[in-house]
């Protein structure tokens, strides 16, 4: 089809209202008579819960309540399982244990919320917060994986015989027999440490019970609205239609977002109706280390099998995944990196089993790559670590595994996050790694620069990474779009929203079709009482699940709009055309008449509307995927290190991305360019460091270190397009693409920039102070050959 | 993250400033650009039941000529202020090439001079520079003024000698002899976080091109701005050579300061450092008094 918006740079709706701060926030809801609210959280990361004294508190003026789990009487339960095992497969084993509104009796870590002070204002809150006595029993603390499964180790969940939170093995082929085959075997130990989301908005929370109406509103920086709404009122005993969820814009998602349900979403909503007044709760950047969920954080016994050439015979991965102090989100993330681990290679024997763990930390939740960038970490490692030992150029290496354009729909086996054996769509992933490799000019450094850099004394390596993110899974989404009186045309659906473009990208998908301007398309995200049918913004689904749903509903108000305006202008509907606001018939350009008028006719005031259709021209569509449509990308860096200071610099950063049609490149790039940053993080920055006691050491912006512009790279992007035969479309997801293969990638091009030494790198993420220990440590293992 | 909280008082002069401070003493702090003390305050980490604030105090905020040739900064001068001053670039070309490593233009542009002195930060490069240039600080209360030099100002971790009631209100910067060379290398995670490891060198070489005086200070690397004064004594008398530099780098690192470790690096990483940007700012320091010889 020949399209005049779709993939056009087209700049975005909603920045005016962004950039001049119109732009309505959690924390921008004001309501008369509104209190504040600050949490009590636990200094300890594993203890027993002895007594807690709020009666200070409560006398503290300007308090209006002090509430415990006691309090919460009846009220007080666990938050809902957000996602089960898969029911497909076989042996798995999985103990749910999640978190609660208030902690009550025991400690599971460091931040958990013990009691919440609600007050006139939340500096008042904060000064009550410490006049509340807590006696402690402090218990050993659980944080190793591997010493939290010994027998002799403490649990986390006292009524479970081990730490063990979930088992779940998966295989496809026979990996023994490929094994015994093999001409080489490579082995090694990975370790994937924990970072933060942190995202630019924090958490925030305001909920308002009207007794007159008995309706409940709640503001919420959920990526989810629609099952927040349906969960409070199940656990308020409310009708569905008795509350309503409002998403307003969010400064970033990135996962923790969908963690459903946070204590304070538990507990804000409660207290307002308790207190019937209107309570806010805005999570401050400490409480946000402490109290979002976060991710990475496993460790991998990996086995690789390969013959001579360099074909990849089988593969073995088996690992274990931290889930923190409980797991309400089930096992999407390590399914994920079974999903991940063999890349978007041709793999035929594979073997993994992952152990999930319950320790003192902060529950994990899947953070922007969700489990991908383990995965990918795994491959990519393996691969280069292949390519030494065979002696072969670790390009040339991958491009012998790559599964062949001409093998899509690609049978993977291995049941990911959707539940189902995964199945590659399509793809074209050799052109997407020569792209690459043709802009970055690979050929030319390795054979000329970087032999001049090195004769000149500098550490220059390259890397290059290939990479598949399965995105935009089921269960659905659903839009509805309305021609209105003015020719202006509403869109409305239920995903949140939280900067990645909809107000844009959906606008252009609705203008395609009907001929209207993209500014003229109004959308409406995350509010309940817009649009109530729905899950949420995650999984890099929002474009082409919801996106999908937009496309539909659009396609059938133009045919309400070709039907009417057929009738109206006396022309059969196949010489009808759309275009700028109007329907008029092809060649006979003053024959026309505009959406806003046939709106109107669409909708009389007098006569009556025929039996058998409906009044306006509206229409909802849902799209539900068969399965999810998976996206193809390749990195590649070049990477300078002073080989005294382990300070870096990025030479050339180069992205080749296929996720199918491209809907605007200039959002696409955008979220590449956000996704490389978070990637970067991981690679060199990002890590949560805690002390023998699960504390927290760096839970500021001081200490945490966030990559920021001074460094990033400049970012060359290129597109390809093999659109997914699944929706009409063509599109596929890619929020997340941008941070998944980047420290595999970091790692690659710094062992390459260390030619003279034996580097290898199996962790991530690095530092330059382990970067020096792990320089230090080749250097004496040499001595020692 | 909100303060405890605290009174609040705006004075307009200095003198009502000290008066305020001689009242309440040891009950107040003193704002500056709030760069240190807010989060602080937030993080409920200090809470002084009083704050004098000294914003509003026009008359601290001045760059000025020395009488000795070299630079008077008073306390309220903002980092940004130093950074664009012309008078500044010339004077203390030292002082005035740190502020761009100091934090991002943010901060820079409420941070000042004398709270970065009197915060004491042994990561900040301010404390480390004043003393590297021989510096000196004017201390005022309302029981009279003292000078203290900055090798005698700075006590400990964020300790000096301030007393509750006394305020800084001038830094004077003096000039370098003639055929001086200087250098700041620094190694920080991002260019705008306080540095993993610092040094400030100041040379200077006689007529032969010997050397002739060296200074050699640290950031990051003990409780306060750690000054190598015996591998800066090592270079006096010697010409110029990467053996000497060499030589310094490693009393400097392995003898004189004392890093700790924390999350970002080792104490080992630190001295390695140390080292390495020792002989790095040696090398640039002499090269620098080598050509103003020439010039000169
Ligand atoms: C993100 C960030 C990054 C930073 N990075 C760096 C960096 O890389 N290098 C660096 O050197 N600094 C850095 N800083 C600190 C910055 O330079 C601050 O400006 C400085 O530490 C304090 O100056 P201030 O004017 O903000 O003082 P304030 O925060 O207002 O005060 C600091 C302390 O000094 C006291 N004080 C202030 N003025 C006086 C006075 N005249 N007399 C007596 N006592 C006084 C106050 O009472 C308080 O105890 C950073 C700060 C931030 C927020």
């Amino acid at each position: 089809m020949d399209r005049k918006l779709i993939g056009k740079r087209v700049v975005r709706n909603e920045d005016p209202r962004l950039l001049t701060g119109h732009a309505q926030f959690v924390d921008d809801v004001h309501l008369p008579g509104m209190l504040h609210a600050a949490f009590l959280r636990s200094e300890y990361a594993h203890a027993r819960l002895l007594k807690v004294d709020v009666s200070k508190a409560r006398q503290h003026p300007g308090v209006v309540a002090v509430f415990t789990a006691e309090d919460m009487g009846k009220d007080w339960f666990p938050g809902p399982p957000l996602v089960s095992p898969p029911p497909t497969v076989k042996d798995v084993v999985f103990h749910s244990r999640r978190q609660v509104p208030l902690a009550k009796d025991k400690i599971r870590h460091a931040g958990e919320a013990i009691a919440v002070v609600i007050a006139e204002s939340r500096y008042i809150a904060e000064d009550a917060v410490e006049e509340i006595e807590v006696e402690y029993e402090p218990l050993p603390v659980v944080l190793d994986l591997e010493q939290a499964l010994q027998p002799d180790s403490p649990l986390v969940h006292d009524d479970l015989e081990s730490n063990l939170a979930a088992r779940l093995s998966q295989k496809k082929g026979d990996y023994e027999a490929a094994r015994r085959q093999a001409d080489v075997i490579v082995k090694r130990r990975i370790v994937i440490e924990r970072g933060a989301a942190a995202a630019m908005e924090n958490r925030g929370i305001v909920a308002h019970w009207d007794a007159q109406s008995e309706h409940l509103t709640i503001w919420d920086t959920t990526q989810a609205p629609i099952p927040i709404r349906n969960g409070t009122a199940a656990r308020l005993g409310l009708s569905e239609h008795q509350v309503r969820v409002i998403a307003p814009f969010i400064g970033g998602g990135f996962g923790p977002k969908i963690m459903m349900f946070y204590p304070e979403e538990m507990v804000i909503p409660w207290a307002a109706k308790q207190l019937n007044r209107p309570v806010k709760w805005i999570e401050d950047r400490r409480e946000n280390f402490y109290a979002t969920t976060q991710e990475r954080g496993q460790i991998h016994d990996v086995e690789m099998a390969l013959s001579r050439d360099g074909r990849v015979l089988g593969l073995k991965d088996d690992f274990l995944h931290d889930t923190g102090a409980y797991d309400p989100y089930g096992l999407t993330i390590p399914l994920n990196t079974q999903s991940h681990n063999m890349g978007g290679y041709d793999i035929r024997n594979y073997s993994s089993e992952f152990k999930v763990v319950f320790t003192n930390r902060i529950i994990a939740t899947p953070v922007r790559g969700a489990g991908r960038p383990h995965g990918i970490f795994v491959i990519e490692r393996m691969m280069d670590a292949a390519a030494r030992e065979l002696g072969m150029d670790p390009i040339e290496l991958r491009k012998r595994n790559l599964i062949p354009p001409d093998a899509f729909p690609y049978e993977h086996q291995i049941i990911d996050q959707a539940f189902a054996p995964l199945i590659l769509d399509s793809g074209n992933y050799k052109a997407v790694v020569d792209k690459a490799l043709e802009i970055i000019g690979y050929e030319k450094f390795i054979k000329e620069e970087q032999p001049r850099l090195r004769r000149e004394g500098k550490y220059v390596g390259i890397g290059v990474v290939p990479f598949i993110e399965t995105t935009g899974v089921g269960p659905y989404e659903g839009a509805r779009v309305t021609v209105e009186a003015s020719g202006k045309v509403n869109v409305t659906t239920g995903i949140g929203t939280q900067g990645q473009g909809h107000f844009t990208s959906f606008a252009q998908i609705v203008a395609e079709q009907l001929g209207v301007k993209v500014s003229d398309v109004r959308i409406v995200t995350g509010d309940t009482s817009e649009f109530h049918w729905g899950t949420g913004t995650f999984a890099s689904r929002g474009a082409v699940v919801a996106g999908s749903a937009v496309h539909a509903a659009a396609k059938s108000v133009r045919q309400k709009v070709l039907k009417l305006a057929s009738k109206v202008l006396e022309a059969p509907e196949e010489e009808l055309e759309l275009e700028d606001g109007a329907v008029r018939v092809a060649d006979i350009p003053q024959k026309s008449i505009s959406l806003g008028e046939l709106a109107v006719l669409a909708n009389p005031l007098r006569g009556a509307v025929e039996p058998g259709t409906e009044p306006g021209l509206e229409s909802t569509s849902y799209y539900g995927p068969q399965y999810g449509a998976t996206a193809f990308g390749t990195h590649a860096m070049i990477l300078e290190v002073d080989p005294q200071t382990m300070m870096i610099k990025i030479r050339r950063y180069v992205v080749a991305e296929d996720c199918g049609t491209v809907l605007n490149p200039l959002i696409l790039e955008g979220q590449i360019h956000g996704g490389v940053s978070m990637g970067l993080g991981n690679a060199y920055y990002e890590k949560l460091h805690v002390d023998e006691n699960g504390q927290l050491l760096n839970a500021s912006f001081a200490d945490y270190l966030l990559v920021s512009s001074t460094e990033m790279p400049r970012i060359e992007v290129a597109h390809l397009e093999t659109p997914s035969p699944l929706n009409e479309l063509g599109a596929k997801g890619v929020g997340e693409a941008g941070a998944i293969p980047v420290p595999a990638l970091f790692a690659q091009a710094l062992e390459n920039a260390f030619y003279d030494r034996k580097l290898e790198v199996l962790e991530m993420p690095l530092s330059p102070n382990r970067l020096f220990e792990l320089l230090r440590e080749a250097q004496e293992n040499e001595k020692s050959v | 993250m909100k303060p405890a909280p605290f009174e609040y008082f705006a004075p307009a002069s200095t003198d009502e400033a000290l008066s305020l401070l001689a009242e309440h003493g040891y009950d107040a702090k003193v704002l500056a650009g709030g760069q240190s003390l807010i989060p602080m305050m937030n993080f409920r980490l200090v809470q002084p039941s009083i704050l004098v604030d000294l914003n509003n105090i026009a008359e601290l905020a001045y760059i000025r000529e020395g009488d000795d040739g070299g630079l008077r900064i008073g306390a309220m001068t903002r980092h940004r202020q130093v950074e664009t001053s012309p008078l500044a670039a010339e004077r203390a070309p030292l002082i005035h090439v740190a502020m761009s490593k100091i934090a991002y233009p943010q901060v820079r542009t409420r941070g000042t001079f004398g709270g970065s002195v009197s915060h004491a930060d042994p990561s900040a490069e301010l404390p480390a520079l004043s003393l590297a240039l021989g510096g000196k600080f004017r201390l005022r209360s309302q029981r009279g003024e003292r000078w203290v030099a900055a090798e005698d100002f700075f006590v400990s971790l964020f300790t000096t000698v301030l007393e509750p009631d006394e305020l800084l209100v001038e830094a004077s910067i003096p000039p370098m002899p003639p055929r001086s060379g200087w250098s700041l290398q620094e190694v920080a995670r991002r260019p705008h976080d306080f540095a993993l490891m610092g040094v400030a060198a100041v040379v200077t070489l006689n007529e032969k091109g010997v050397c002739d005086g060296a200074r050699l200070v640290f950031i990051s690397a003990g409780d306060r701005p750690i000054a190598a004064e015996r591998a800066a004594e090592s270079l006096k008398g010697q010409a110029p050579s990467s053996k000497v530099m060499e030589e310094a780098a490693e009393i400097a690192s392995m003898q004189e300061i004392d890093p700790s470790s924390d999350i970002h690096a080792t104490a080992e990483f630190r001295r390695h450092l140390a080292n390495v940007l020792t002989r790095r700012a040696l090398e640039q320091a002499f090269q620098r008094a080598a050509e103003t010889k020439q010039e000169g």
